[in-house]
Parts: structure tokens; C-alpha cells; sequence
């Protein structure tokens, strides 16, 4: 189905460099920086097979591994470190994206030239076949670290490496059992959305264009902006942005469009935000326990529950033998 | 208020909670007057479904006393009897107008669990885990009922509490179940599981036209049951192999439609038992789906194999090849309770059906613990567990 985008059939003023919602449904995740092939795919599995085989050999083989690097009497504890790398090399090859088994192997590697390094101090070591060996740990942890470095790149995980676009988006459907023309007036009185938006206090309207939105961010802080609605087809679309310089940048786009067989409206919503501090920003949010990309979805669903049945399912200060851990607590339904 | 929390596997207390409160327009507060122990509990209380958490408070087959209504309640006032049903429906979704409740879209706060784990969440109910909504149940003194315009059913005074309580669950349980097989006049049906939910299915088979049912356990007094009360013929699984006998009951064709009122406990002798449990145990295979796997190899060609049991995760050496070459249906679901209990109802008012006979043994509230321990063991030919707060 074509879709139109109002976005940029409308003025769309400001930083050229905003990101631009993407056609198609589904929900997105965090944008990756260079979505073209993955870089050393090769390199990566080669180091996954070299951490099963010298696993394996750490284990079959310890004592013969002990004598070669000069270390004979400490053979006892290769066995673990086989172990290890054998977990390290299977994260490496089941994974799709080994980014966290690769960042294992530089652990391992530390964990490697550590005990070389307490090694060399001990009586009864061949010290010229520990220092080779210890050139070689050299190398391939810098090869581990900095192919690390090059897959989380890739991922959008490492908060060193900025991703080209920071925006994060959401993008969902949902069927709602009502006409139209109820979802459509509902949502366009913006002054409803802190109904089912949790992590909104308060939109208030200024003129008929612009509203101002107040809303909790992460650690109990407060975040405040003034939005304008670029886009108005009554019954079809609603389209708001941020103001420039807001604290949180913001766009969304929300259409409707009656389902199939007469049976209600299917609501789509486009969401796209840059939270206050960035990536690095919503990353303080998730340890708060917080996931945008789900927020938003839970707040869509409670946006379902409000036009079907007039209230919001909840569970909160319902009677309990005792109280529910904080982390299950904070993701429930109210 | 004192209530039945769970705190662990096989580990049940009844302990003082807080009263429960009018959280939404559309509740209601219950104050109960009967309330049972289900067979589903038991996967709970055995610590088979995930995502509970210590102090959660149990039951879902509860009824009694209004003593609070919601501002938008008007169907309902206090002092009215009514039994509730286990799902919680909101009324107002597509599936829940088309009949289908316990499939609400609205009724499970944490849907998203549900939906990882299942790809769609069902409705919420009473007493069964976070992951469908983390309501607190109604083994307890009071309860508060979401959507309360929807669910509850007022009953008539005349008819005793144990004449109604288990329209809330497992008669109407029973009878889906039975409906699921699209039962042609004269067909013959066989129904795995004697417990409750399989008694009343026995019967819903009868009420339903079936000329012949076929009542499947390994307990004596089950099977007793079902054959003096419900009126089925028996086989004890533990003395014959199920499917021979199925077949020379059958003039050789098997059962029209197969019912599998177990679930995700099946108890199986020998081998394929072991395997079970063993795959349980290293958590490759969360469910034990014995009685469906006969049901599936025993129905004859083209018939239903309707499953009421509940299952919850995967299971494992199913005979799908079977399934597919016979050209078999498989119909399943949790209840639509809503959409049964009037015609239930009216049966009962009518003496076509009288659902005490299932009814073993009677007990408070606060021996609940003994309860649950008596009911998963089936000791003292124990089949249901009543309680009054």
C-alpha cells in the first residue's frame, strides 16, 4: 500500500540533517550508522573457530600447551581458560551479532596477559617462550579490541562510536473497534494524549497551532517543549514537531484509516525523538529501567484501551501478600 | 482480608492482605461466598508457568456478594449474588464482540509479556501469572472484578452457591470443550482426563448429542465417576493400551472427536513418560503432552481433537504426520465463559444438569495449603476442592 508521507509534503522547516521517517510499517530500532555489508564478517568467524580450537587444545592438550609457551607448572589452570574460550568462540559463531562474545575475547585476553604477567615472576618458567607467547596474546588482543570496536560501530551499540542519526523511532499499528472519525477527533485534541501517554504530564493547547508539552524524563526530572502540528487532514492525518531549540526534538505523524470489513480504524503511528543528552541520554534512561521503543508501544496500546472500553486495565494498588520487585513493578500496564 | 498466595513451588499460605479497592469506573468488590481450587492452579502451585511472583494471591473460579460498584456500573448494585467468570473481558474489543473472551485486547495490563512469549496476548485472568495480567485472584475474602458490566452473571437465589460457583470456570470449560468437536448426532467421543473439567465435558458430550462417550484416567474413582454420574463408558489406561481399546469400542474406526481435558501435566507409564520428564527437566520441552499425543493417533480420519487442557509452553514428539494424513482438526482455547454462562444457567435451572456432582470434599479458606496438597496428590479419592472464606 503507497503510503504518503505528510512530512515532506508540507513545510518542514528547520535542520536539514533532522532524520526523515522512513516509508513501510514494522517497528524500527535504534538507527544504524552504515547498514552495507558488515565489515569483516570473515575476520570475525575466523576468530570465533580460533577460540574453539585453542579452547579445545587448552583442554585436551594443557600440558603440552604449558611446556610450548614455558609455563609447565601451571598447566592446571588452562583447562578453565579452554573453557572460557570455548563459551567466547560459540558466542562468535551461533550469534548474529557477536559484538558482546567478541568484546569477551578482549576480556579473556586481560585476563591472558595477566596471568603471563604474574607468570614471569614465578621460578621455573622458560622466559624466553613466555615472552613470545606474550607478543602473541599482544596481537590478537589489539585485533580482538579493535574488531570490537568495528562491529559495535556497526551495531549502533558502542556510545563512543555516534551513529550517523541519533533519532530514535517508533513506528506501530494498532486495530481499534471504534469509527474513524472518534480515534481521529480524540487524538486531535492533544490535551487527551497524557491520558494514555505515561511518560507525559501534561500537553497544553497555545493557539491552533501550537501546543506546549511537559513530560517526565529519566531520574525523576522534568522536560518541557513547544510543539506545532505541520499537518492536518481531518479523519486522516495528524502530523506535530518540535519547536527549534527544544529539549527533546520530536516529530510524529499519526494516520487513520478505517479497517478492512468495516471493522473500526487501524491507527498507525510514526514517532520519531531524540531524548535530552542523546544516545547517551536514552542509555542513562534504559538503566533507569526505561525502553522508548516500548514506552511508546505501551502507550499506543493504552491508547486502544481508552477509545474501546473508556479506562486503562491496571493493577496498581490492588491487594498483595507482599510487595512486587521495583523492576516488574515500573513496566506493568498503569 | 485473608487470601491464598503462592510463594513458591508447592509452597501455598493464606495470610493477611489488604482489602481490595475500586481501582477503575467499571469495577466492582465481591465479597466471596464460595471459591475452588482448579486444575490449572496445580500448574501454578507445581511451579510450571512463569513469571509469578512470592505473595501473588490465587483463584479464579470465585462468586458472592456485591459491596462496591464502579461509577460506570449500572448493570450491577450492591447485594446482588453473582458467580464471575475467570477471564476478564472488557466487552468492547472485536474479539469480545464477536463472543470471543477470553481473546480481549484490552483486559492484560502486561500484554507485552504474553506477546513474547506467544505472539498475541489473550485476556487477562484472575490469579494466573504476570504475564496474563497479574490480577489478584479469588481465593480470598474479597475481590476486585474489572469490567464488571461484562463479566459477572446474577444468579437466583434459589440455587445453592455449589449449584452455581463453577459456571465460573470448568462447566463451561467442559462444555466448550465438548462444542469444539462439532458433535454429530450419535457420534462417539472420548474424553482423556477425569478430572472435573473432564466430567462436565463428558456431559456437555451427552447434552450435545453424542451416543457414546468414552471416559479415559488411570484413577478408579474418577472413572467411577464418570461412568455412574456422567454416564461414560471407561478405560483405565494403566490396564489396557488406549488406542486398541479405543478401537474395538469403536468398530474399529476410533472416536469421531477426541477431547484432551489433561493439559500440560499428562501423566505417561514407561518410557515415553521418562522422556518427558527428562526434557522437562533440562528445559527442552516445557509441557508433558501425552494424552494428546493419543488423542491425535486414536481419532479416526477426519475427525476433532478438541483440546481444553491447558498448555503453556512447547512440547515436543507430536504426531503431526498422523495429524495431517488423517486430515484431523484441532480446536483449542481458553473459555469464552462469558459467552456460555446463560445457557448454562438456564440448564441448571431447568434440572438438566446439576454440577455438584463433581464435589469431594469441602473446607475453609485457611486450609487451603491442605487443599492444594490433597488435590495434587488425589488423595482420599479427592476430584474438587470447595472453600469458604
Amino acid at each position: 500500500m503507497a503510503m504518503q508521507q505528510p512530512e515532506q509534503t508540507t513545510r518542514y522547516r528547520g535542520n536539514t540533517q533532522r532524520s526523515a521517517p522512513q516509508a513501510g510499517g514494522g517497528i524500527r530500532r535504534r538507527q544504524r550508522g552504515a547498514r552495507a555489508t558488515r565489515p569483516n564478517a570473515t575476520l570475525t568467524r575466523a576468530l570465533g573457530w580460533f577460540s574453539l580450537g585453542l579452547g579445545l587444545s587448552e583442554i585436551a592438550a594443557h600440558q603440552r600447551l604449558a611446556k610450548m609457551i614455558g609455563v609447565s607448572d601451571h598447566s592446571r589452570v588452562f583447562p578453565l581458560l579452554g573453557a572460557r574460550e570455548i563459551v567466547s568462540g560459540l558466542g562468535i559463531l551461533a550469534n548474529r551479532r557477536p559484538v558482546a562474545s567478541v568484546r569477551s575475547r578482549v576480556a579473556g585476553d586481560v585476563i591472558d596477559l595477566a596471568l603471563l604477567a604474574l607468570a614471569m615472576n614465578s621460578p621455573g618458567v622458560r622466559r624466553n617462550r613466555l615472552a613470545a607467547a606474550t607478543a602473541g596474546v599482544v596481537g590478537v588482543t589489539l585485533l580482538d579490541y579493535f574488531q570490537s570496536r568495528r562491529l559495535a560501530a556497526a551495531d549502533g551499540t558502542d556510545p563512543t562510536v555516534l551513529p550517523k542519526d541519533e533519532a530514535i523511532r517508533v513506528e506501530k499499528s494498532i486495530t481499534v473497534n471504534r469509527p474513524v472519525e472518534e480515534c481521529y477527533r480524540f487524538w486531535r485534541d492533544f490535551q487527551n494524549l497524557p491520558r494514555f501517554m505515561n511518560h507525559l504530564e501534561s500537553v497544553t493547547v497555545i493557539d491552533a497551532q501550537r501546543s506546549h508539552w511537559v513530560a517526565k524524563g529519566p531520574a525523576g526530572t522534568t522536560v518541557e517543549w513547544d510543539a506545532e502540528l505541520i499537518n492536518d487532514v481531518p479523519n486522516e492525518v495528524i502530523a506535530w514537531r518540535s519547536l527549534d531549540n527544544a529539549q527533546v526534538e520530536s516529530t510524529g505523524a499519526v494516520r487513520f484509516e478505517p479497517a478492512r470489513g468495516g471493522r473500526g480504524t487501524v491507527v498507525q503511528l510514526k514517532m520519531h525523538y531524540r531524548p535530552p543528552g542523546g544516545s547517551v541520554g536514552a542509555m542513562v534512561a534504559k538503566l533507569f529501567g526505561e525502553e522508548p521503543e516500548q514506552q511508546v508501544s505501551e502507550d499506543f496500546r493504552r491508547f486502544k484501551q481508552v477509545m474501546e472500553t473508556g479506562e486503562i486495565a491496571t493493577t496498581t494498588g490492588q491487594p498483595h501478600g507482599h510487595q512486587p520487585k521495583a523492576a516488574l513493578r515500573s513496566l506493568k500496564g498503569a | 482480608m485473608r487470601a491464598a498466595c503462592w510463594y513458591g513451588k508447592r509452597d501455598v499460605r493464606v495470610e493477611q492482605v489488604p482489602d481490595p479497592e475500586i481501582l477503575n469506573p467499571r469495577d466492582a468488590i465481591v465479597r466471596i461466598t464460595a471459591t475452588a481450587i482448579c486444575g490449572s492452579d496445580l500448574h501454578l502451585y507445581n511451579g510450571f508457568i512463569p513469571s509469578l511472583e512470592a505473595g501473588d494471591i490465587l483463584g479464579h473460579e470465585f462468586m458472592g456478594e456485591i459491596v462496591e460498584v464502579g461509577s460506570a456500573v449500572k448493570n450491577l448494585k450492591v447485594g446482588d449474588r453473582v458467580v464471575v467468570p475467570f477471564p476478564i473481558a472488557c466487552g468492547n474489543c472485536l474479539p469480545c464482540a464477536d463472543g470471543l473472551f477470553s481473546l480481549c485486547e484490552n483486559s492484560n495490563p502486561n500484554a507485552w509479556m504474553a506477546e513474547k512469549m506467544w505472539g498475541h496476548s489473550p485476556c487477562g485472568i484472575f490469579g494466573y501469572s504476570h504475564m496474563l495480567g497479574g490480577y489478584a485472584g479469588g481465593q480470598a475474602e474479597y475481590a476486585r472484578v474489572p469490567y464488571a458490566d461484562v463479566g459477572p452473571i446474577k444468579v437466583p437465589p434459589h440455587l445453592t452457591d455449589e449449584q452455581v460457583l463453577f459456571l465460573s470456570d470448568i462447566l463451561p470449560t467442559g462444555w466448550m470443550g465438548a462444542e469444539n468437536c462439532d458433535i454429530e448426532p450419535e457420534d462417539t467421543v472420548a474424553v482423556w482426563g477425569c478430572g472435573p473439567v473432564g466430567q462436565f465435558a463428558i456431559k456437555s458430550a451427552f447434552m450435545l448429542g453424542a451416543g457414546k462417550v468414552i471416559a479415559i484416567d488411570r484413577f478408579p474413582e474418577r472413572l467411577e465417576m464418570a461412568n455412574q454420574a456422567a454416564g461414560a463408558e471407561t478405560i483405565n489406561y494403566d490396564e489396557v493400551d488406549v488406542y486398541e481399546a479405543l478401537l474395538e469400542m469403536t468398530g474399529g474406526r476410533g472416536p469421531d472427536s477426541c477431547i484432551d481435558a489433561v493439559g500440560m501435566e499428562g501423566h505417561a507409564p514407561g518410557l515415553i513418560g521418562a522422556y518427558d520428564r527428562v526434557k522437562q527437566a533440562t528445559m527442552m520441552e516445557s509441557d508433558r503432552p501425552h494424552a494428546l499425543r493419543q488423542a491425535i493417533l486414536a481419532c479416526r480420519s477426519g475427525g476433532t481433537v478438541s483440546v481444553p487442557g491447558v498448555y503453556g509452553g512447547f512440547l515436543d514428539k507430536i504426531p503431526f504426520g498422523s495429524f495431517v494424513n488423517k486430515a484431523l482438526t484441532l480446536k483449542a482455547g481458553q473459555t469464552h465463559v462469558q459467552r456460555y454462562m446463560p445457557q448454562l444457567l438456564e440448564r441448571i435451572e431447568k434440572g438438566e444438569l446439576d454440577p455438584t456432582f463433581v464435589i469431594t470434599h469441602r473446607m475453609k479458606l485457611e486450609d487451603a495449603p491442605q487443599g492444594y496438597d490433597m488435590f495434587v496428590h488425589k488423595q482420599d479419592d479427592c476430584v474438587k476442592i470447595v472453600m469458604t472464606p
